[in-house]
């Protein structure tokens, strides 16, 4: 059943006026943020992450992405111990004799970021410092930078923010009198920036670039020619770094789905001066395909309910495509962190009366989402099997961080992996 | 500081979870920050376990910080007793929460909540997974059942003439290696000498169940590693004698047999002589003489390891070329198991270190973890999977036990599955050129991918050359031998002082090498 769809029919429908945000304090299930380095690490190619933490920590990672990866990683843990704690080893000593281990080990690596955990940061060890020093040592062999990835500080993909805001003060300077350019901000797979600068190629802008790059030695210029686009909603502390930098963030709802995509990247086009007709030229083409693959999983979501669980903030501009190209209803919307302004754009767009909610009471909110009984629910790994059990069809959240999501010819496996555990759950007799 | 790449056992905490989440109507509550979570996952995502742990976590952040931890604490065990109504709980901290010393046991008592709160010190930066385990379902059974432990000194009384023996079976936790499977093969086996089983704990226990666990005659500790200091402790406050011998392997099986046949006062040999485990005549079978000293490494747990070399060395006739375990708390035993094989015992938690061994033992089958699995598929090594750390492969949907003769079966088969077989061994070797018979081709019922890794690391950067011819010879060995074939042939050459290896020095050092 191919429902036509009108995206525009829909948005007329919706308004701005989103209902009050329902604010709870409790047990979070959540990741940490040091869960960004399962992704980060394979993006930077000649980066590694060195977390500076306990036993848990190495375990969180090694267990978050499910599996383990074993082609030898570009992450490790140097795990804290009691010699550490009692002040019998001196840390610097210890972090130095570390590194030298690990550089000595890896001479591909060209930068190397201390990650900061919970521990370290309740024993006040300054990492900042040590990647100062570190730097100093190993400069221009290695940059060493340093980040919080800890649980206390950041949630699951507020580490990614943590660590593109650090990479940022060592971003070279544009040169003067240099015209003006474009950054994409967020890390992305590489089939998704390709096609983005073929994208843009295609609008007549040639300088594009991406902030991280895939290699330590090709970071991305910035300055007050800059002007950047977010791809991804949990960007914050980087964007204001940019900002900082002199930098202009184009405001712009994030690329998921047709709309998402069309909107953001005609953000970027307006700012270029690039005419309404050349850039429908341009995107048309993709956005049709993509309409195409939308069609195909219409039928599957139309009228579905879907209850979000918070985790990557991903879940605001995914419930505004869900709803408004895939025609799903939103029983609630749960987010971490709720970023009002770089939302904005977003939460114009989500039906009226959604209901939001920010931070988490995880039992509360596990009554409610029992009560709802909606048709999918969305939620980390420690949930799903529980859910799944009680009769409930879920869709791992952390699998929207791995795989390719954003702009026009992802649309369709977007909707796909909405669509693929109520098509399962269709299949399955027993 | 310890630089880890990838640990094989998780926090202390974890193993509180383990024995908290194998159980009924206990719950934990962890004072820990928000990502210390995950762990809930290993649980319902490895172990495909259907229910979330029974584990509330406080979640403190950053901002709590300055403030009131401790109180949040409180009403986190409060909640928890209100909407989950356990019989008994465990609180504790996990890495983070140790450094900002909230005292949770202090705490949780100060709530006068009508069930036994136990305190749990699991200290993060010194102890792992399996010590937390094993101190945790101490805590619980001195707690629960101390209370009606007898005065000291005091003798057991016999059982009744009129009673059947019963026994405890003691260790088995979520997220073991095939641990659901071993539970109902011992069982079994004990049900056959008439011995009924009392509680069986921590696994499917609860509180009220480990209140009574004096009342058994004996305990069988399946997994010394989680349940000897309550086994030992049981044994001082109630007198009851423990089982040694853990039943992995026919030999063992058979011993832990007369062993409990002996604590329960019933006799053994109806059992013994029905014993119908397939290993014992397939290791004997002509088919299996192509086993006949594999070069086997072993490392995992302590538990699987000393059964694996006894397995591997005295029922199938491989060479324990070296063994080596995590677990430091069973050293000596291991180191003990290692001399009496004439190797020597690799006792580390650093994976890098397991890795540089295998690779330079060249061994011809790794019996390991999900750890040594990675390495031996990289250097093209068969692997079989034998101990924890786990991985959702671990949980399968069939009946797989390690322990009595039906896991002796599912050893048999796991361990020689990867191997080569007997005749195809040969005919690969005779048909090297055939071209489906090339190098790259693995065991023909196996994944056919390459296995260059193992030809190509070379022990050490030796002054050495290889004559053309003597190269070529080399290529001709088959490709998962001639990995030490090249080592042997250098170490050879090196010992003779030789700087070039010819056809002759290959075929010398192959009948220095003989076996
Ligand atoms: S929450 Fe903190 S202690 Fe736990 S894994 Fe994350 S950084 Fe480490
Ligand atoms: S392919 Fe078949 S016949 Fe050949 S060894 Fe494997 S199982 Fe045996």
């Amino acid at each position: 059943m191919n429902v036509p769809f009108d995206p525009l029919r829909v948005a007329a429908a919706t308004g701005c006026d989103v209902a009050p945000v329902l604010r709870e304090r409790g047990q979070r299930e959540v990741f940490c943020g040091l869960t960004g380095i399962i992704w980060l690490h394979r993006k930077i190619q000649d980066a590694f992450f060195l977390v500076v933490g306990s036993r848990t920590c190495a375990h969180l990672i090694q267990s978050a992405a499910g599996v383990m990866i074993f082609a030898e990683p570009r992450f490790a843990t140097a795990i804290i111990d009691e010699r550490d704690l009692a002040g019998l080893a001196d840390v610097d000593d210890e972090l130095d004799r570390v590194v030298s281990r690990l550089l000595e080990r890896r001479p591909d690596i060209k930068l190397l970021f201390l990650v900061g955990s919970c521990p370290s940061e309740v024993i006040k060890l300054d990492l900042s410092r040590a990647a100062a020093r570190l730097s100093g040592n190993y400069m221009p062999r290695v940059r060493v930078l340093n980040y919080s990835g800890s649980g206390i500080e950041t949630t699951f993909t507020q580490g990614e923010d943590a660590c593109l805001a650090s990479l940022v003060p060592s971003l070279p300077n544009e040169g003067n009198a240099s015209e003006r350019s474009l950054l994409i901000v967020g890390a992305l797979p590489d089939v998704v920036e390709d096609q983005w600068k073929r994208l843009f190629c295609g609008l007549g802008m040639a300088r594009v670039q991406f902030l991280p790059s895939r290699r330590a030695a090709e970071l991305p210029p910035v300055g007050p020619n800059t002007l950047f686009l977010l791809s991804q909603p949990f960007l914050a502390d980087t964007a204001r770094a940019l900002e900082e930098r002199g930098a202009v963030r184009l405001a712009a709802p994030f690329p998921f789905g047709v709309e998402g995509t069309t909107l953001w990247l005609r953000a970027a086009a307006d700012a270029f001066g690039i005419s309404r007709f050349e850039f429908d030229r341009v995107t048309q083409p993709a956005a049709i395909r993509a309409r195409r693959a939308l069609d195909h999983y219409r039928a599957a979501l139309l009228g579905k309910r879907i209850f979000f669980f918070p985790d990557s903030q991903l879940e605001i501009p995914l419930a505004r495509f869900l709803a408004r190209e895939m025609g799903m209803q939103l029983v609630e919307v749960g987010t971490p962190y709720l970023h009002r302004q770089h939302l904005a754009q977003e939460l114009d767009l989500l039906p009226q009366g959604t209901i939001l909610s920010e931070g988490q009471h995880l039992e509360n909110q596990i009554d409610r989402c029992r009560t709802a009984a909606p048709d999918l629910v969305v939620c980390g790994l420690g949930l799903a099997n529980p859910l799944e059990a009680e009769g409930l069809t879920t869709k791992w959240s952390i699998e929207l961080l791995f795989t390719p999501t954003h702009g026009y010819e992802q649309a369709g496996d977007l909707a796909e992996l909405f669509a693929r555990p109520i098509n399962r759950r269709t299949r399955l007799v027993a | 500081m310890q630089l880890t790449v990838w640990t094989y056992e998780g926090p202390p905490h974890v193993g509180a979870m383990r024995v908290a989440t194998a159980m009924e109507g206990l719950h934990y509550v962890l004072h820990a920050p928000q990502g210390d979570t995950y762990a809930d996952l290993l649980f319902t995502m490895i172990e495909r376990r259907a229910k979330r742990p029974p584990v509330t976590y406080t979640t403190f952040q950053a901002r709590d910080l300055g403030g009131d931890t401790a109180e949040l604490f409180k009403s986190a065990v409060r909640d928890a007793y209100e909407r989950f109504k356990p019989e008994a709980m465990i609180v504790g901290a996990s890495c983070t929460a140790e450094l900002i010393q909230d005292d949770p046991g202090g705490l949780g008592r100060s709530l006068g909540l009508p069930v036994p709160i136990i305190p749990l010190e699991l200290p993060s930066y010194q102890k792992k997974e399996n010590w937390g385990a094993a101190e945790t379902f101490y805590q619980i059974v001195r707690a629960i059942a101390g209370a009606r432990a007898p005065a000291a000194g005091a003798e057991r009384t016999a059982r009744p003439a009129d009673r059947r023996p019963r026994c405890n079976i003691l260790g088995p936790t979520a997220l073991g290696f095939r641990h659901r499977d071993d539970i109902a093969e011992v069982t079994r086996l004990l049900a056959q000498l008439g011995i009924d089983i009392h509680v069986t704990a921590p696994w499917g226990a609860r509180p009220s169940d480990i209140a009574a666990l004096g009342d058994a005659d004996f305990n069988v500790v399946l997994y010394p590693e989680i349940a000897s200091p309550a086994a030992q402790w049981l044994k001082k406050a109630f007198g009851q004698p423990a089982t040694t011998t853990v039943p992995i392997g026919v030999s063992a099986t058979r011993e832990f047999i007369a062993e409990v046949a002996a604590l329960a006062g019933v006799d053994a040999a109806p059992l013994l002589d029905w014993e119908q485990s397939r290993l014992p005549w397939y290791s004997r079978s002509v088919d299996s003489t192509y086993l006949t000293g594999k070069r086997a490494f072993i490392f995992g747990d302590a538990t699987h390891v000393l059964a694996a070399a006894r397995i591997a060395s005295r029922e199938l006739g491989f060479a324990v070329v070296g063994l080596g375990s995590y677990t430091r708390e069973y050293a000596r035993e291991l180191r003990e198991a290692a001399r009496l094989l004439g190797v020597d015992a690799l006792i580390t938690d650093d994976y890098l270190e397991v890795e540089a061994r295998i690779a330079e033992l060249q061994p011809e089958l790794v019996l390991g973890t999900q750890m040594e699995r990675h390495i031996a598929k990289r250097l093209g090594i068969p692997c079989a999977v034998i101990s924890a750390p786990v991985h959702v492969q671990d949980f399968p949907a069939r009946y797989s036990p390690q322990m009595g003769f039906e896991g002796a079966n599912v050893i048999f088969d796991t361990w020689v599955h990867p191997l080569m077989m007997g005749l195809e061994e040969h005919l690969l070797t005779m048909f090297r050129d055939d071209h489906e018979f090339h190098d790259e081709a693995g065991p023909s019922h196996l994944d056919k991918r390459k296995s260059a890794a193992a030809d190509e690391s070379r022990s050490a950067p030796l002054p050495i050359v290889w004559a053309a011819d003597a190269e070529r010879e080399l290529r001709k060995v088959p490709f998962f031998v001639r990995g030490k074939a090249r080592r042997n042939t250098e170490t050879f050459a090196q010992t003779q002082g030789l700087t070039q290896i010819t056809v002759e020095t290959l075929y010398d050092a192959k009948a220095h090498f003989a076996r």
